[in-house]
């Protein structure tokens, strides 16, 4: 029977990606010079199973590719190299084409093959460079001069760790396998085997001495061992002639039955003798550190589940209860029944609250990424800076997650390229030369804020001015407070940047960063200060999946306007109302003069009651730094709403950003602020009428 | 064994028994013409029910509807073929249809006045439409086929409504 191992694939992808980003962090926070063998560990460990994930499912470029990082990271965490800068550079450096090999492969795409082979030199340089600096005995050298010589086989020293077999390893499979390849001898060491009475049935006591005779290579042992090697003590040494093994092998029967044997009992000094000459234990010699990976997008705490199996638990009791009492109703059984259905209502909100923890993941999966983007680009731009990170572990729904990441990469980005200034400047201005850029994320009041914040030189606002005048965005004698000329870096198309680096300073940006904002149904604002620095403030509500709205009705229709974007609803008398070029109907509110967008006509409702605008209300709403009046009917209520795609089985729509079901089971739509402004300015009446034509 | 296993798997994963001997059809009327859909399409059929109108979409739509939680569009056949249309009855019935579009399986509904039979249909039985040049519109039709003495028009359900979908599309993006 053959597996379908494609069906395995995209667990390899999510592992490795993950594994990827844990030896990036890995490597960032390493010091050359001194790193410490945790790290290292932790960052072979992680190639190591990305090349395992790879041989398995014959992606053999990547294997391959892997195989040599790992090989480089095995000689340092071994300590037989310096982690030196220029190394953990290369590293990094090949990180980044293995996650680019990894991309390609799981969109079925090519990737570049002399990108790869040039990582893969680099590699193999520092492979071949650094190895004679440190002068700790190379074992393979010591294989080779014994394999050039006549060897005649392996001796093998084996000790599972206790918990092998709880990994599904059995020590008995890999002795037969090995006996499998050549002539077996094998030597049971029982010195650690406890008192029955102690003896834990899954646990490993036992290790073994194993003499392998015949012309075999080290990777097919190697290839024996692989799955197992962190479990165990293991040690491979060539049998040589002029050496002999230590321990003459007993003329115990070379077949693998290790466990009944129990006279064999070879002193243990010689054995670790043996061991010690030549690669005494290196895989184990380094503690396995408790693995601190993150969660995965598909993972979910354990905790959360069963706090969701208890809430369904209590709703099926209280279910059972009221449909007991329906049963045999009487009036009197009034009070019981509201009580009850009050207890329903309870369970179901907490079930909610719960359901929605599920799509909840920390904000550390966004922000990982930021170390190393501060890294490369401080380098790059000559610049010393440090990043802060504060609220990581601060969850955040996970499409915020996926969508928040390009927005926040840019703001930091702009933050260091703009904001930092050089060290000789900074020492000029009289700040430490080291910049610092803080990222801070933290809950308030059902939403999350996401700060971006530099003490760099703040935003210049008569720079910022006078490219607006010049770029006519604004009059010439407009007369702006701060915060509208700050606003003014989100317009298209707008750069301040003298020169245009490949970093930033295009322009394009700022209005896609606010505009992916928007959409996520956040906003973000700026503080600043010249010379100071400035700050990027993100408000995200805390899930996307319910929304506070308030129920408008047009005629027969009702429709939702998300609650975030109301500033206030007001009763319009015609002295207020003006027209704009015989056209554009405008009211005055308060010192603003906004225009008046009449909901039952973009939307084509026939049956609006309110025809005048004596007759209805004006909600007052503001999308993307613009405010309009909504023209509709009637308020009906505040509440609630679970958003529905509407793009899931048709389209999307312009002007609407999803539907909901409403309490009697009717579909109302909700509006998209933003999308409606942009089409009231694209000339409404015009865009409702071809609609309707070409209908 | 694993033969017999991949072949019920095909069977399953094809777009109905195009190949097989007998595939069936959900048959339906519009407008006194008797149409069909690949019963394997047909999630399920339900009476005519108030739907949320959508604005800003051609009139053929006639809105969403909630069915179970899942917002569906339902189109109006008669109006989508530029058939008469009629006020809706109490035979006046909803299919809803699973379709294939670019990004996944769909669910949508199309209204027609009545369903009729389930058509056992073997597959030599089918013949294509005759080409009318462009005065009638028969990209929707995938063949037709006689059952007695009446002939069916066996629809594409994926032309039928993915494409709908496509070109709001492309209106969109030209906008």
């Amino acid at each position: 029977m053959t597996i379908d191992m494609a069906q395995f694939h995209q667990v390899f992808f999510d592992e490795s990606f993950e594994g990827l980003d844990i030896m990036e962090s890995g490597l960032l926070e390493m010091d050359p010079g001194s790193a410490d063998p945790e790290q290292i560990n932790s960052i072979f460990r992680a190639a190591h199973s990305i090349k395992g994930g790879s041989g398995t499912f014959g992606f053999t470029n990547i294997a391959d590719f892997t195989h040599v990082m790992e090989t480089l990271l095995d000689e340092m965490r071994d300590g037989r190299r310096q982690v030196t800068a220029e190394a953990v550079n290369v590293l990094l450096a090949s990180v980044d084409v293995l996650r680019e090999m990894l991309t390609a492969t799981s969109e079925d795409a090519e990737v570049d093959p002399e990108r790869v082979k040039a990582q893969k030199a680099e590699l193999d340089r520092i492979l071949a460079g650094g190895a004679a600096a440190v002068e700790v005995a190379e074992p393979d050298s010591t294989e080779e001069a014994c394999a050039s010589s006549e060897q005649t086989g392996w001796h093998i020293v084996f000790r599972p760790h206790s918990h092998m077999m709880r990994t599904g390893n059995d020590p008995l499979r890999l002795i037969r396998e090995l006996g499998s390849l050549g002539e077996l001898s094998v030597e049971v060491d029982l010195e650690s085997l406890l008192p029955l009475s102690e003896y834990e049935p899954e646990d490993s006591y036992l290790s073994w001495d194993l003499h392998l005779k015949g012309d075999i290579s080290k990777e097919q042992i190697d290839d024996i061992f692989d799955w197992v090697e962190d479990d165990c003590d293991l040690s491979i040494a060539p049998i040589c002639p002029a050496q002999k093994a230590p321990a003459a092998a007993p003329e115990t029967a070379s077949e693998p039955a290790p466990k009944t044997e129990i006279k064999a009992a070879p002193a243990p000094d010689e054995r670790r003798e043996g061991g010690d000459r030549r690669t005494s234990d290196r895989r184990g010699s380094v503690k396995k550190p408790a693995t601190g990976g993150g969660t995965s997008s598909i993972r979910v705490d354990i905790t959360k589940i069963d706090v969701l199996i208890n809430m369904v638990g209590e709703l099926v009791i209280t279910q059972s209860m009221l449909s007991m009492m329906g049963e045999e109703f009487d009036i009197s059984q009034i009070e019981r029944l509201r009580e009850g259905l009050a207890q329903l209502e309870r369970h179901t909100r907490e079930m909610q609250e719960s359901v929605m923890q599920i799509r909840m993941l920390p904000i550390s999966f966004t922000f990982s990424r930021f170390p190393r983007l501060v890294h490369d680009l401080s380098t790059k731009m000559g610049k010393q800076i440090e990043l802060k990170m504060t609220g990581e572990t601060t969850e955040v729904d996970k499409t915020v997650i996926e969508k928040i990441g390009d927005p926040l990469v840019h703001l930091v980005r702009n933050s260091l390229d703009h904001g930092i200034e050089m060290p000789e400047e900074r020492v000029a201005a009289g700040k430490p030369e080291q910049g610092t850029v803080e990222l801070n994320a933290y809950h308030r009041g059902g939403n999350i804020i996401i700060e971006i914040k530099d003490d760099g030189k703040g935003l210049n606002r008569d720079l910022l001015l006078e490219k607006a005048i010049e770029r006519g965005l604004v009059p010439s004698d407009a007369i702006l407070s701060d915060q509208q000329i700050y606003e003014l870096i989100f317009a298209a198309g707008f750069s301040t940047a003298e020169t245009v680096s490949d970093v930033s300073g295009r322009g394009v940006g700022m209005d896609v960063v606010r505009r992916n904002i928007n959409e996520l149904g956040g906003s973000i604002e700026i503080h600043s200060e010249m010379g100071v620095g400035s700050s990027f403030i993100i408000r995200l509500p805390l899930t996307l999946a319910i929304l506070d709205g308030q129920t408008v009705s047009i005629g027969s229709e009702t429709y939702i306007v998300p609650l975030v974007s109301i500033i206030e609803s007001i009763q319009v008398k015609e002295n207020m109302v003006n027209m704009l070029a015989g056209k554009g109907e405008t009211f005055k509110l308060r010192e603003e003069y906004l225009p008046i967008v009449r909901l039952h006509e973009i939307l084509g409702v026939n049956d609006a009651k309110a025809k005048e605008l004596n007759e209805g209300l004006l909600v007052v709403v503001e999308g993307e730094g613009r405010r309009c009046g909504l023209f509709v009917d009637d308020l009906l209520g505040q509440q609630q709403v679970v958003i529905k795609s509407l793009e899931a089985n048709y389209r999307k729509i312009s002007g609407l950003s999803g539907a909901t079901i409403l309490g009697d089971g009717s579909v109302a739509l909700i509006l998209d602020i933003p999308g409606l402004i942009r089409m009231a300015g694209n000339a409404s009446s015009a865009f409702s009428k071809d609609v309707r034509k070409s209908a | 064994m694993a033969e017999l296993q991949a072949a019920e798997l095909n069977n399953l994963q094809s777009e109905g028994f195009s190949d097989e001997q007998n595939a069936q059809y959900l048959t339906f009327e519009l407008a006194d013409e008797d149409y069909g859909v690949d019963i394997l399409r047909v999630q399920e059929i339900r009476g005519w029910d108030v739907v949320t109108r959508v604005p800003n979409t051609p009139s053929y739509v006639k809105g969403v509807l909630n069915l179970r939680g899942a917002i569906v569009p339902i189109f109006d056949l008669r109006e989508r073929f530029d058939l008469s249309s009629q006020e809706y009855t109490k035979d006046t019935v909803v299919i809803v249809l699973r379709v294939n579009g670019d990004t996944g399986m769909r669910i949508m509904g199309i209204i027609v006045d009545a369903v009729s039979d389930v058509l056992n249909a073997n597959s030599s039985g089918l013949v294509n439409a005759p080409d009318f040049g462009g005065r009638v519109a028969t990209e929707f039709i995938a063949s037709l086929i006689s059952a007695g003495d009446k002939m069916v028009m066996l629809l594409d359900v994926d032309k039928l409504l993915g494409q709908d979908q496509q070109s709001e599309q492309e209106q969109a993006a030209a906008n």
